[in-house]
Parts: C-alpha cells; sequence; structure tokens
C-alpha cells in the first residue's frame, strides 16, 4: 500500500489487532493454505471443484469502507443451485454466511454486505443438487472492518432493533424472478466493539438466522456470523407463482441472544 | 504575519526530525491577537510531511498557552512545541485534541513533558481505546517508531461545555453530537472571535465522513449561530471569514443528502451511487477520489433508514 493511501484507510479503518491471525497470509502460498485448511473445516473431505463456469463473485477490488463491503453472488440461471457459502478466508469467523434455498427462492443473485478484516480472499462456494460444491474466488484489499465500532447510528442502531424494510424492484409478475432487498436493524455486535460509556468490549450479539418464505414456504434462510455489517442487508430473488399474488413475504430473524424479530411485507401483483 | 520556524534544529533530537524540509515548510502565521496557527498541506501522511496535513494552532493568554491539535505526529508536535517556545515563555496549560484521527492528535506525545491537561470529548478516550493502537501502529508504518508518537489519552473530559481561564482570556469549548466523528471538540475564543472548528470545518481538502451526515449539518448550523467572525478549519487555510467560510463545506454535504437519497429512492446501490452521487464536486476539493466513495457509503447507510 502506497503512503499516499494510508491515511484514507486510517479514517476508514479501525484496529482490529486482536483478532488478526497470527500469520499475516501475505503472500499467495499462504494465501492458498489458509484456504486449503479452512476448505477442511468448511467442507471436510468433500472435493470442492472450480466453479468458474457456474457462478461468479463481484466484489470491489479496493473496499472503500472496510466495515461494509457490498458483495454479490449470482450463479447461473437453470443449474440446480440449492446453496451458497460465502467465506472471507482472512477474517476472524471466516464464514461469512450459509444460504439455502426453497422451493421459491432463486440463487441467481445473492448481495451482502459484509466486514474485511484484512487484505484477503473472498471465496463463494455453491453447491448443487447432486452435492457437488464449486467454489470461486476474489482478492480484496480493505482492513479494520470488523472491529469498526458501531459508530454514530450505534444508538438509533440498537433503539430500532428489528426493525426491517423490504425493497422490491422492477415488475411482480407470476413465475418471474422478483428481485428484493431486505434490511435489518441490528448492530451486530461481533464482540470486537467497545461499548463507549463502559469501556468495555461489547459481548457479541449478531444476527444468527433468517429465514424468509412467500405465503409459508420457503424462499431462504441464512445462517449468519459475525462478518455480516451492521444492519444487515441481503439482495435476493424469489418466484411467485400465479397463486402466491397478492401474497405475503415473511421474514423472521434470530440473533444470538435468542431474540427473535419478525415481520411481513406485502407482495403486490403489478404489471401483469 | 508569517514567521519561519527554521532554526529549530539546534537543541532538538535528530531523529524526531523527518526531514531538514519538513522544518523549512513549518510556517506559523499569527490570524488574531495571540492565536497561531500552523496550515497543514493538503496530502495523505508521508514519511516527508511527518503527517502535518491537519491545521494545527495554540492561543496565548497572560498565565499560560492552550493547544488546539497538537499536530499529526510526534515530529510535527515537537515542532509545534518549539515553534510555542519561540513565541512565548508561559506554560502550556492545556492540549486540545479535536477528535480521534490521527492526523490531529499524534502530536501531543510531543507535550507530556508540560504535564497540561489533554482535552477530549467525553466519548475521546472509548474512540481512542478502539482505535488508538491501530493509528499508531500504521502511522509508525509511514513515518518509522521515533518520529510516530504514541497514544496520549485525555485527561480532562467535556461532556457538553466548558470554560478555560488562560489568565485574561477564556476560551470556551463545546462537544458536539456525531457529525465529522462521534467525538468532535470546538473551541471559541470570544475575545477575537476566532472559532477553532476541527474537522467540524474542511476548507479545499475534501472532507471526511466518519459519523453522523445530518448530524454534522446540524452541528454546522450551531457552529455558524456561534458570534465567531473568523474560524480555523481542521484542513485548508489557516483562516477563513466565517460563517462565510462553511459554504463549500455545507453545499458538499447537502449534496451528499440529496443525492444519496435520490439513489437510495431509485433503487440504485451502493456499488452504483458512489461513483454517481456528488460527482459534481469532483474538481472543487483536493484528494475527492480518496474520500467521496467512502463518504457516499456512510451516507447511504445512514439514509437508507429514513
Amino acid at each position: 500500500m502506497s503512503p499516499m493511501r494510508m491515511h484514507a484507510l486510517f479514517i476508514a479503518l479501525l484496529g482490529c489487532f486482536a483478532a488478526m491471525p497470527a500469520l499475516a497470509a501475505d503472500d499467495d502460498a499462504a494465501r492458498q493454505e489458509r484456504w486449503h485448511e479452512l476448505r477442511q473445516s468448511i467442507f471436510g473431505d468433500r472435493p470442492v471443484m472450480d466453479g468458474s463456469t457456474l457462478l461468479a463473485l463481484d466484489a470491489p477490488l479496493r473496499a472503500l469502507d472496510a466495515s461494509l463491503v457490498p458483495i454479490s453472488i449470482s450463479t447461473n440461471p437453470g443449474r440446480d443451485v440449492v446453496g451458497v457459502y460465502m467465506v472471507i478466508d482472512d477474517n476472524p469467523g471466516p464464514l461469512a454466511a450459509h444460504v439455502e434455498y426453497g422451493p421459491r427462492g432463486d440463487p441467481s443473485l445473492l448481495a451482502l454486505r459484509v466486514r474485511v478484516n484484512q487484505y484477503t480472499l473472498m471465496h463463494a462456494v455453491a453447491e448443487t443438487s447432486d452435492g457437488a460444491l464449486h467454489e470461486i474466488a476474489r482478492f480484496v484489499k480493505a482492513a479494520g472492518g470488523c472491529s469498526a465500532p458501531v459508530g454514530a447510528n450505534e444508538a438509533e442502531s440498537l433503539a430500532e432493533i428489528g426493525r426491517m424494510k423490504l425493497r422490491l424492484s422492477g415488475k411482480v409478475e407470476a413465475d418471474q424472478p422478483v428481485e428484493a432487498q431486505l434490511l435489518i436493524r441490528h448492530p451486530n455486535y461481533n464482540g470486537m466493539q467497545m461499548d463507549q460509556l463502559t469501556r468495555l468490549y461489547t459481548p457479541m450479539r449478531i444476527v444468527k438466522n433468517i429465514d424468509i418464505t412467500l405465503n409459508g414456504e420457503k424462499v431462504l434462510g441464512l445462517e449468519g456470523d459475525i462478518s455480516l455489517s451492521t444492519d444487515p442487508a441481503i439482495g435476493f430473488r424469489f418466484v411467485p407463482r400465479a397463486e402466491d399474488l397478492p401474497g405475503k413475504l415473511k421474514v423472521t430473524v434470530r440473533d444470538s441472544d435468542n431474540t427473535v424479530f419478525e415481520e411481513s411485507f406485502d407482495v403486490p401483483a403489478s404489471g401483469s | 504575519m508569517l514567521h519561519r520556524r527554521h532554526a529549530l534544529l539546534g537543541g532538538l533530537c535528530l531523529c524526531c526530525l523527518p526531514s531538514l524540509a519538513r522544518a523549512a515548510s513549518f510556517i506559523l502565521r499569527e490570524i488574531a491577537p495571540g492565536i497561531h496557527v500552523r496550515r497543514g498541506v493538503d496530502e495523505e501522511a508521508t514519511r516527508g510531511n511527518a503527517d502535518a496535513i491537519a491545521n494545527a494552532g495554540f492561543i496565548v493568554g497572560q498565565k499560560s498557552v492552550l493547544v488546539f491539535d497538537p499536530g499529526g505526529s510526534l515530529a510535527d508536535g515537537t515542532q509545534l512545541r518549539a515553534a510555542i517556545r519561540e513565541t512565548t515563555t508561559l506554560p502550556v496549560s492545556h492540549v486540545v485534541m479535536s477528535h480521534a484521527h490521527p492526523d490531529h492528535i499524534f502530536g501531543a506525545g510531543a507535550f507530556t513533558g508540560d504535564t497540561p491537561f489533554f482535552i477530549g470529548h467525553a466519548r475521546l478516550a472509548s474512540a481512542l481505546a478502539a482505535r488508538g493502537e491501530y493509528y499508531r501502529q500504521r502511522l509508525e508504518e509511514i513515518l518509522g517508531s521515533a518520529a510516530a508518537g504514541p497514544v496520549v489519552m485525555p485527561t480532562m473530559e467535556v461532556a457538553d461545555a466548558a470554560e478555560i481561564d488562560l489568565g485574561g482570556r477564556k476560551v470556551g469549548l463545546k462537544a458536539h453530537g456525531p457529525a465529522h466523528t462521534d467525538n468532535d471538540l470546538s473551541l471559541l475564543d470570544a475575545a477575537t472571535g476566532t472559532l477553532f472548528c476541527g474537522d467540524l470545518l474542511f476548507v479545499r481538502r475534501v472532507p471526511s465522513l466518519d459519523g453522523s451526515l445530518k448530524g454534522w449539518l446540524r452541528e454546522l448550523d450551531a457552529l455558524k449561530a456561534a458570534g465567531a467572525k473568523q474560524a480555523v478549519p481542521g484542513h485548508g487555510p489557516e483562516r477563513v471569514d466565517w460563517p462565510a467560510g462553511a459554504a463549500d463545506l455545507e453545499r458538499y454535504l447537502r449534496t451528499l443528502v440529496v443525492e444519496t437519497r435520490a439513489a437510495i429512492k431509485d433503487n440504485i446501490d451502493i456499488e452504483a451511487a458512489v461513483e454517481k452521487v456528488a460527482a459534481a464536486e469532483r474538481g472543487r476539493w483536493t484528494l475527492f477520489d480518496d474520500y467521496n466513495g467512502r463518504n457516499v457509503t456512510q451516507a447511504y447507510r445512514e439514509l437508507e433508514w429514513e
């Protein structure tokens, strides 16, 4: 990193030393070794094949804000993807999210906002219905996102914990994918932020599960971890049938305190 | 009036001075009776500039001296302290640290021998506890360990407002709500109508948002009504007329609000918004591309919950 860039990072980055792996994977061999170990711990001995023809991982090469790095995973329509794993190799909790799709879900696009603790490889792994795993990697330059104090929005985030917003874009038509973005107010304390008043580290309180259904049928379930940004956001697609419209999209969020937040959103039929 | 402070090498440890060029560039300007400001350069931190990139200054009373932002590194703070010693023999009684960003406060270590009150916002200590060590290590990487300096914690906290008597000269300190950061402190010298804004005011150098966009506009309104006739920005010239000098910052922040809201309304995602929002401001600020995208990200996450 050039000195000219350092100051921008000062402002953007917040210290996270305790959590940094002792061995900073600063060369390619070390990064590959790290991924090899992670793959073992997440998938065991299951083979993971090159997924470059099945999926794409989009992330900024250099993150502007390490505590909020927008990423998206797209998979080829028509392929039978049943789940997606998002791994940020050098984060303290590398498995950022695991998404499993239900009958009303459409895996063709998944967008997340994540924290990135240091320069790292990211891996997206798609699982197809035959049980095969397909991986793709991207390198991201960002550091310090995991310990970023939740900041000025912390009070609002806590005061409004569990508040949700759903945005649908484009037309809502039967048997066509509908693009949606879900926002969840939750500080997603990862246990690395210092409480401003007590000056103690805030105990971890993170979003563990997000379940989304359309009229009772599963769209997707997401298992989250400490790498999701404050106020977690998920961009996803779902496919309503004719009998689903108009319908209700129901979201159930459970956090690590076992608090459950529920919200239900109208899905109107439009444009047909 | 401009003074060149370049004859300072004699009594100082050379290892604290990154270069002779740096010493020659240390220019102090007296912007009002007893108020001296060293302009920071509009650059990112480098070994060559010793992180002297933010404005640093001091106010001389009849009994003692108050420093408002002690400089961006121990090397920078050492220069500032030497300049103070050339200006007055009065003791340094107070060192104000305007907020947690390293370019404003890592010079504080140069003043520990004076045992002043190190003054900060009530939330400064926790911000430094969370980030200070990280800032220090990064600064060391750029400047070397001797020049970077230690993290100095505040010994006097301001939760709302405070008054400091420097002998025949009382200055007021104000702790602000979340704005540039969540720990911004400003100072008003009523006698000369001079307002030290810290990074609540950027002039020419692109602002960086690390607190609350709407909060910053609110605090800026309060500062404009503070009754000052000139202001010292955290970055930019030593002084600007006040409140006229707030106009560019206000326009930039309002542009961020308006255009980010529009992007959210039009379902433009963050990745696309950072390319688009406030783009017309690009030619008006130095270092625009280093900060605007992050500012938009911050604005977006704040405004999407409206």
